[in-house]
């Protein structure tokens, strides 16, 4: 019989993203001492963000979540064909994020607005500041999404190959918990960066 | 091995977190259209908040583990707290 430890494999997956924790939370002290500092600039600067777009995008990462959380409930009843269609539920919702991402981003490229710009070097620092941060912790967020997305491409192939089954699903939990870490970054992203005008 | 008793969630409970979560996120929504200036923020972090417990809780199934999984994320989240305010307290009262 093969040798499986479910347990320490799920708690070496809590411990990586405790370390996404620390490395989100260190962007997340950034942010409140800067806006401390800036908070005039940062309050017009978040003007120019589209809160519509981000509550869309808010809400396509949270039904995500939810078919996630909703396939490991498939696997473990056995309903392998509901378990692959969530999974492809939540990757619909990722690719929604990230076409709204596309044209948020396009938008602002192409009024000559990102890192290293002509445009951002006229402006004044607390834009500066507000403006790097979001396009860094987006843009690391985003990172995290494309991850996370092939994570569970490579955990729905082997969900319908009866690789993960309803006997052996850790790959499948630990996936959806890098999932979760996804959404609960974005929950913070969201309101602070959009949200603060 | 899996352990002997397996929680099987319902697909139900989590429809009504989901339900529970995208309310919360129109509440936010809303909150920053009515303008309370300084509250504002402070309403968004509480809701934020609240939807990152909701979602610990039940999509990271932590509710269903053993208690040793909630005790590492209490421990990690409270030296994250520690950081944050020996790192505020720094900065604004210098």
């Amino acid at each position: 019989m093969e040798h499986r430890d479910d347990i320490g494999a799920k708690l070496g997956m809590w411990i990586f993203i405790f370390t996404e924790i620390l490395l989100f939370g260190g962007l997340f002290l950034v942010y409140a001492i800067m806006r401390n500092r800036y908070s005039v600039e940062f309050h017009q600067c978040a003007h120019h963000l589209n809160a519509f777009i981000g509550t869309v995008n808010t809400i396509a990462l949270l039904v995500s979540s939810a078919s996630v959380a909703m396939s490991i409930t498939a696997v473990q009843k056995g309903d392998k064909k509901t378990a692959v269609i969530l999974l492809f539920v939540t990757l619909l919702c990722a690719a929604v994020f990230m076409v709204n991402k596309y044209f948020e981003w396009g938008h602002k490229f192409s009024i000559g607005l990102y890192p290293g710009s002509q445009l951002m070097l006229t402006l004044n620092h607390g834009s500066i500041m507000f403006f790097s941060l979001y396009f860094f912790m987006t843009g690391l967020h985003m990172f995290h999404l494309i991850v996370g997305g092939i994570i569970l491409t490579i955990v729905a192939i082997k969900v319908q190959r009866g690789a993960v089954n309803a006997g052996s699903y850790v790959l499948l939990e630990n996936g959806g918990l890098y999932w979760h870490l996804v959404d609960l970054i974005w929950i913070f992203l969201f309101p602070l960066l959009y949200l603060i005008t | 091995m899996q352990t002997e008793s397996v929680h099987i969630t319902p697909y139900r409970t989590y429809a009504w977190v989901l339900i529970a979560l995208m309310t919360l996120t129109l509440i936010t929504v809303t909150v920053t259209w009515i303008n309370l200036s300084a509250l504002t923020v402070a309403i968004a972090l509480i809701i934020a908040t609240v939807k990152a417990y909701i979602v610990l809780t039940y999509f990271m199934h932590l509710k269903f583990e053993s208690s040793l999984f909630r005790v590492f994320v209490a421990m990690v989240l409270m030296i994250y707290v520690l950081v944050i305010l020996f790192t505020l307290s720094d900065y604004l009262l210098r």
